[in-house]
């Protein structure tokens, strides 16, 4: 066999065995799906009546779920990267990570294995969120190209989001410390365009909103699954935040790979 | 089969090993002993290719660590306290797990699966996650797991830490069958009778140095600690034979002498001989080897033992 053949077995192995993780650790994988459905009851039928009458309904067709799906939508991709995180975090201090390293096995395929269970997960993950919200009201009224689109753009933002998930996972020295990390995006949603419009955000932070990654994700997504107009840029915003996302978290995540294997272990032979 | 040249290694200001030579032959095992905190997983991580060594050479099974890692990686096998086993998945999935990475078929992966699960006492445990596994269990997975790809060289990293006395006899027998069949195995360990039992050759490691090397043996009888003990009737006999042998420690309350030596007949012989010769009647005589714990001490001692509390710590930290 090609080395590349070694590595997409291994890869294939790697994706296996997070499928497994994933079944076996049931409550944490259905914990990315739970925490944005929550969301998504709280905001529709707890606060939607006054926060979505300060958006002006008539824009939306009076539905507020509609207005806010595409937030939550990003938002279960921020969650799914906590759970990437914490996977990672518990492979590095069990050793695990430590063994595959000592195996002549494709170094790249540990982190490509996580990094695309991950954003299968976070996929399936989306796919509930969408099936929830439609029961809920949602209408979409999105062309099939715009499906395409859109499911594209999940999976790229997904797939950027991951890739800084595996990145906390290898630098957090414990779950918790991975998860909190992690965190950071579920705090960049909460103050993107995912519940409210940015221009009623005051001046210093409104600027903040509008050009952090998630704003113009979840503005690309809304215009198209609701088919409104894409506010200016926000397409070529979202994309460019993609790439820099999944390639600072490539980086980081190799630099730190490569570096320390028994990172969390280094302190027991101080 | 394993052979290291000038290991060094520092985690900042720290120094972890400083200038490590070691020799193992092939089919033979080589322990590594020494106090917590002494660099000995340090060398075993360096030797399985885990972290890069500030300085040396090493090479194992013919291919040098520096260039050929992989090389390096396709013969090795390691188990220890920094490599694990996989919590979420059944010791089964977890062997399985390894045979796929070892690029078997699906097949011959089941089928050494299988033999070992046997082999190690696991088949009713292979189904249930390493969660449910008592320690010496989870050791013996981890062990197993090892050899699904057939190393010819196996690194032990504490392979019997925290296991009860059973669990470890169990453990030391499957060494000891492994190297008969012609692995190399490094192990470290803090045990001193561990090392007894079932190295080859030893060598002691304290604060980054080899501070003595050799075969269990060689090592008992480097240090003085080995002595005669000659009993006596009475004052006179004592009294005289002190004046003959010249250098030995007196109970003239106990009536004994106490000879040091290297522990071997021949100086045995010569004692007594010595005193037949001068007409002196011994009425006992005991012969006093110096164990491992005598030469572990002697050599790890510290001149500064407000150290010992902090070294324990960090076995308790770990």
């Amino acid at each position: 066999m090609t080395t590349l053949a070694y590595t997409l077995r291994d890869s294939a192995t790697m994706l296996r065995r997070d499928g497994r993780h994933s079944l076996r650790n049931l409550p944490m994988t259905l914990s990315g799906v739970a925490t944005p459905t929550i969301m998504l009851v709280l905001f529709n039928y707890v606060y939607g009546g006054a926060m979505g009458a300060g958006l002006g309904g008539a824009a939306l067709s009076g539905n507020y779920i509609n207005y806010i799906a595409a937030g939550v939508i990003a938002m279960t991709v921020a969650t799914g990267c906590e759970t990437t995180a914490i996977n990672l975090c518990m492979d590095m201090s069990e050793g695990i990570i430590a063994r595959f390293r000592t195996m002549a096995i494709s170094r790249a395929s540990v982190l490509t294995g996580q990094v695309v269970g991950s954003v299968i997960r976070t996929m399936l993950s989306v796919g509930l969120v969408i099936g929830v919200a439609f029961l809920m009201g949602f209408r979409p009224t999105a062309s099939l190209m715009a499906w395409i689109a859109a499911i594209g753009l999940i999976a790229v933002f997904a797939f950027a989001i991951t890739w800084m998930g595996v990145a906390f996972g290898l630098i957090g020295k414990t779950p918790a410390g991975a998860n909190s990390l992690s965190l950071i995006f579920l705090l960049l949603a909460f103050t993107s365009s995912a519940f409210v419009n940015p221009e009623t955000i005051p001046a210093g932070i409104r600027w903040f909103a509008e050009y952090q990654p998630f704003t113009p994700v979840i503005d690309t997504l809304r215009g198209l699954l609701l088919g409104t107009p894409i506010p200016n840029n926000s397409a070529i915003l979202a994309i460019a935040w993609c790439v820099a996302l999944a390639l600072v978290g490539y980086l980081w995540a190799r630099a730190v790979y490569n570096r320390n294997a028994v990172a969390n272990n280094l302190s027991s032979v101080r | 089969m394993i052979e290291t040249r000038g290991l060094r290694k520092s985690f900042g200001e720290k120094v972890v090993l400083d200038g490590i030579d070691l020799n193992v032959a092939e089919g033979t095992i080589f322990a590594l002993l020494g106090p917590n905190g002494a660099g000995k997983t340090t060398v075993v991580q360096i030797l399985s290719t885990l972290i890069s060594a500030d300085g040396g050479k090493v090479r194992i099974a013919g291919h040098d660590l520096d260039k050929e890692p992989d090389a390096i990686r396709a013969a090795i096998g390691v188990t220890g306290q920094f490599s694990a086993v996989d919590s979420l998945l059944t010791g089964e999935e977890n062997l399985l797990l390894m045979a796929d990475l070892h690029h078997l078929s699906r097949r011959e992966g089941r089928r050494r699966a299988a033999a070992l699960l046997e082999r190690f006492d696991l088949v009713d445990a292979a189904k249930k996650r390493p969660a449910t596994y008592s320690g010496g269990m989870r050791r013996r997975l981890d062990l197993a797991m090892t050899l699904i790809g057939d190393p010819r060289v196996i690194f032990l990293d504490e392979p019997t830490t925290g296991l009860d006395p059973r669990s470890r006899q169990t453990m030391w027998q499957i060494i000891r069958d492994l190297v008969a069949s012609g692995v190399t195995i490094l192990l470290t360990t803090q045990y001193l009778d561990e090392a007894d039992q079932l190295a080859d050759r030893i060598a002691v490691l304290d604060q980054g140095k080899l501070v003595a090397e050799g075969t269990p043996d060689e090592l008992k009888r480097l240090i003085p600690g080995g002595h005669i003990l000659l009993q006596f009737a009475g004052t006179d006999a004592l009294a005289s034979a002190a004046r003959i042998l010249g250098r030995v420690t007196r109970d003239d309350n106990a009536l004994t002498l106490q000879v040091p030596t290297d522990g071997s007949v021949r100086s045995l012989k010569i004692i007594l001989d010595q005193l037949d010769h001068e007409g002196v009647e011994v009425s006992g005589v005991s012969v006093h080897t110096s164990d491992l714990d005598d030469v572990f001490f002697a050599l790890t001692d510290r001149p500064n033992h407000t150290d010992v509390p902090d070294t324990q710590k960090e076995g308790a930290a770990r």
